[in-house]
């Protein structure tokens, strides 16, 4: 028994909802009790999607539990079929149904229904929302791919992308017109807007794009032994990434990987002389695997931001993550504990937070600005616009977003110089952020007595900030200050000091000047 | 005391016979209930002990995210609890007493049922009565189930309430209970014009803290805010309390028969009654002729959501001009809601349960201009062209008795008068 209080993700089935909604002609039938169906509403609502998601629930009650259950999700099947003649069927259980054991795949392939019949296990006290994706679309493919002859022309798959999913819908967009630059068509997009009859012809392809391994790479491996086609392993994310991306698909395909650069931004923004109060920024990662393993390379390569933490909530992914982690030299956080990561992230104090919804509600609390880089999603992951995080308008997207949470460059500097003004103060904000600058408090009069002086203040960790030099530390703007804060903190635990004073802070300063 | 709310000519709704279909429910399971319950009672915790299902649920009904730690949370079955690796009991101690060290300023602590844990049989009831003793005074830990297999959405603050009625210390004194947990500021509403009447002491259940304890007992008379408070109702009963019957206060019209009601029986004059409730009848009156202007003549159709449709369904035909087609409910109490149908002209086919496929169907055959239906099913019947109202914004929003009565006529017209805004047909 596990205390929780918010998740990073959802139970398998809503993994395998996501699946079911993203594709065309396929249902799901779902033995579940009555109650589960909220999870419609994610997709009507957070992804404001015009149709109910192609899920029929047995919905059932106490009083059926003693009667049958079985009887009513065959009856539910039944009419599920007849209602919206699917070309295949997905059967499951939720939670509850998988403790009342009613065998849902076995009894609907003994029902005789003209389609094929998928049964989905998907453990639901063990596994979560990634892996029902994964496995449901996997088990999907398995069972209604075959080898059929390849196409004339040169062509991929692009996989992964599902209902529900971080940006997916302007991905596929974006890599499907970074491909035909190329000379590469797209053969098949699953699961997103793929039929039954779609997936039976995956294997006409030449290679598969894994655009999210979360939910795809299963898949992926299956068609790579199966049906002979290889897959990309880089995830087109950022410039570095896209580049090498477009050199794994010219390798596969012995294409040209000369594309037009043109529309790609994000290199000249970085360098142009205004980005230079990006240099250095302390900034802590945490997300989907995939997000934040292509986070970490732009943070630290492309914008030039020190990376002081990272992590990552799905366990599937806590390797490659750890070995990121590793190349940056830091310990990776694998969690899907809220708590610990807030805590994580109070402890390092970084100046920016590239996280989920969840690091934006804790960027809130910490007063630390939030940029959301990964699921999962709220109704705001789904603009209005073309927003796509990967190829090169992907690059520019993403260098527009975490930079517009920052303090901005000219900005920071008339904070620095005067910081005691009624409109740049602490409280104030960003001045391109909606919401309106709180006059500062009236400044209180601390009587100094001279014996009070070396008094200690509140303890911080193992060493003691005398007053003097707490005092110091607050005319430090406040976007700066977590930074001063540890980084004289790890200067007085390296000279084995006990107390800070203000001599120490500024030795520190001086010690950690670049 | 006699009141002015005349009873339809052709008869009201009490004896229409009831569409009862079984099959796909798109409602929520009472666990919903939590997220307006624990803003209520400001020092008790809510536990779920269910599965990662129970915790996406709350997550994703809460919407936002407001609270680092919020008063509620899951205590999620895992493997070992289920193959009986583990004793379940042992590990909910364990995780009551983490939970209880960490936040010392809880005094009641709920352990919720969920699906999972009432099919595994855990007993919950057994677990609140261990630690009660464990925790007393100074906390009271009881129980109740939300889960999905035995309640719909609002049922889960009756099945909480009806658990909290047993514990109450037993009284002679002839007090009024006011029964449903309403915003704040509603609430002080309702009491403000009782004490004017000078009716009192008045209690709430429930109360805000744990330590605003009252009594019940033969003395004690109790009206219901809400209708879907049927256990909790004969709990109340059960303990020799006695129930106020009346239509719910929404609008001009159910606000003054359910405060009509209370003042009979406590013998409150005519002309109290009337000095009283004047003037927000009055401004009543006029938010309503107000908000209500796009309804007149308007058709509405509910789908089953938190058994507020009836009364709701009474407002928008007598007090806002429209009419019902279908007015359906997860569960009718007929002795709750009895005087609502009373008032209920009849024509509309009253429908308890569900099967949404063919409830769909009669929807769109029937083409009403106002759709009220859960979120599952806004956007969509909006994307096939149907104005939707979606019904969760009414248990979420203050809606109840005179200065709100406008508000609750400006939900329903709100979509309709946004579809008279705006202009985004393509040319033609």
């Amino acid at each position: 028994m596990k205390l929780t209080v918010w998740t990073y993700e959802g139970p398998p089935h809503v993994g395998a909802m996501r699946v079911a909604t993203a594709m065309k002609g396929l249902h799901y039938v779902l033995h579940a009790p009555q109650g589960d169906t909220y999870a419609d509403l994610l997709f009507t609502m957070i992804e404001r999607r015009n149709h109910r998601p192609p899920v029929t629930y047995t919905t059932f009650q106490a009083r059926d539990l003693g009667s049958d259950t079985a009887q009513l999700f065959q009856d539910a099947c039944r009419e599920a079929y007849e209602r919206f003649k699917p070309e295949a069927i997905i059967v499951g259980a939720s939670c509850t149904a998988e403790l009342i054991q009613d065998d849902p795949g076995g009894m609907a392939e003994t029902m005789g229904l003209p389609v094929p019949i998928i049964a989905l296990e998907l453990p639901s006290y063990q596994r979560k929302e990634n892996f029902g994706a994964d496995e449901t679309f996997f088990q999907i493919v398995r069972h209604l791919a075959r080898p059929v002859a390849k196409t004339d022309r040169m062509t991929c798959n692009l996989i992964g992308a599902t209902a529900l999913g971080y940006r997916h819908r302007d991905d596929i967009e974006e890599l499907t017109g970074l491909l035909s630059d190329m000379g590469v068509e797209v053969n098949v997009c699953a699961p997103m807007g793929a039929t039954p009859s779609d997936i039976a012809r995956l294997g006409a392809a030449h290679f598969n794009v894994l655009m999210y391994p979360e939910t795809g790479e299963s898949a992926c491996r299956w068609m790579e032994r199966d049906l002979g086609l290889p897959f990309t392993k880089t995830v087109p994310i950022g410039v570095g990434a896209t580049r090498d991306f477009i050199a794994e698909v010219a390798a596969i395909t012995g294409l040209s990987p000369k594309v037009d650069e043109s529309r790609l931004r994000l290199p000249w923004y970085s360098a142009s002389v205004d980005s230079t109060y990006l240099t250095g920024k302390r900034v802590f990662l945490f997300g989907d695997g995939t997000h934040v393993k292509a986070a970490a390379r732009i943070a630290r390569d492309e914008m030039g931001f020190e990376v002081v933490g990272l992590g990552c909530y799905n366990r599937e992914m806590a390797r490659d993550i750890r070995a990121v982690a590793k190349d940056f030299g830091l310990t990776a956080l694998i969690t899907e504990d809220y708590l610990e990561v807030e805590a994580a992230i109070e402890a390092v104090a970084p100046e920016m937070i590239l996280g989920t919804q969840m690091e934006r509600h804790i960027g809130k609390r910490l007063g630390i600005p939030c940029a959301v880089i990964s699921a999962p999603v709220h109704v705001q992951d789904f603009p209005a616009r073309y927003s796509p995080q990967m190829g090169f308008e992907g690059a520019n997207v993403i260098f527009d977003t975490w930079v517009h949470p920052l303090v901005m460059g000219l900005e920071e500097h008339l904070l620095h110089m005067f910081r005691e003004d009624f409109e740049f103060h602490d409280d104030a904000g960003a001045s391109h952020h909606g919401g309106k600058a709180v006059a500062a408090p009236e400044a209180v009069a601390e009587p100094v007595v001279a014996a009070n002086t070396q008094t200690p203040a509140p303890q911080t960790g193992e060493v003691i900030w005398l007053s003097d030099a707490e005092r110091e530390l607050k005319k430090i703007p406040f976007f700066v200050r977590g930074k001063a804060r540890r980084n004289t903190e790890t200067f007085a635990q390296q000279k084995g000091l006990q107390e800070i004073s203000v001599d120490t802070l500024y030795e520190a300063k001086a010690h950690y000047a670049r | 005391m006699s009141l002015d709310t005349a009873l339809p000519k052709t008869g009201g709704c009490r004896e229409t016979p009831v569409l009862k279909q079984r099959g796909q429910r798109e409602v929520f399971c009472g666990l919903t209930g939590i997220i307006w319950l624990h803003r209520k009672m400001q020092d008790a915790f809510f536990l779920v002990i269910g599965s990662r299902t129970c915790a996406h649920l709350l997550q994703s009904a809460a919407g936002v995210m407001i609270f680092a730690e919020p008063r509620f949370g899951t205590a999620i079955l895992e493997e070992t609890d289920l193959a009986g690796m583990a004793d379940a009991q042992d590990e909910l101690d364990s995780v009551v007493a983490k939970l209880l060290s960490r936040r010392p300023d809880i005094k009641q602590l709920f352990l919720v049922g969920s699906c999972p844990s009432e099919v595994i049989k855990l007993d919950l009831a057994r677990a609140a009565e261990r630690m009660t003793q464990t925790y007393a005074p100074h906390v009271r830990v009881l129980n109740f189930s939300g889960s999905g297999i035995e309640t719909t959405f609002t049922q889960g603050e009756d099945a909480c309430l009806a658990s909290m009625v047993p514990v109450l210390p037993t009284s002679e004194a002839r007090e009024l209970m006011l029964v449903g947990a309403l915003p704040d500021v509603v609430e002080q509403q309702a009491i403000g014009l009782l004490t004017q009447m000078g009716i009192g002491p008045i209690r709430v259940l429930p109360a805000p803290r744990a330590a605003d304890q009252f009594g019940v007992g033969d003395n004690t008379v109790f009206a219901l805010t809400q209708p879907f408070l049927g256990d909790t109702h004969a709990a109340l009963e059960r303990r020799g309390a006695r129930h106020i019957p009346a239509p719910f206060p929404f609008g001009e019209e159910g606000t003054t028969a359910w405060l009509a009601a209370i003042a009979e029986e406590f013998g409150v004059s005519q002309e109290v009654f009337d000095r009283v409730t004047a003037a927000p009848r009055d401004r009543a009156r006029r938010a309503v002729a107000q908000a209500s202007e796009m309804l007149r003549g308007k058709s509405v159709f509910f789908f089953p959501d938190s058994q507020l449709e009836i009364p709701l369904a009474r407002f928008l035909t007598r007090e806002c001009g429209m009419t019902a087609i279908e007015v359906g409910a997860p569960y009718i109490h007929q002795n709750i809601v009895g005087p609502d149908l009373d008032l209920l002209l009849e024509g509309p086919v009253l429908s308890e349960g569900q099967d949404v496929d063919l409830q769909l169907e009669r929807c769109r055959a029937a083409r009403p201009d106002l759709t009220v239906c859960g979120l599952g099913l806004a956007n969509p019947l909006e994307a096939e062209g149907m104005a939707t109202k979606w019904a969760i914004e009414l248990v979420f929003t203050p809606v109840h008795f005179y200065e709100q009565a406008g508000d609750l006529a400006g939900l329903f017209s709100r979509p309709l008068r946004r579809r008279g805004l705006l202009k985004l047909e393509a040319a033609e």
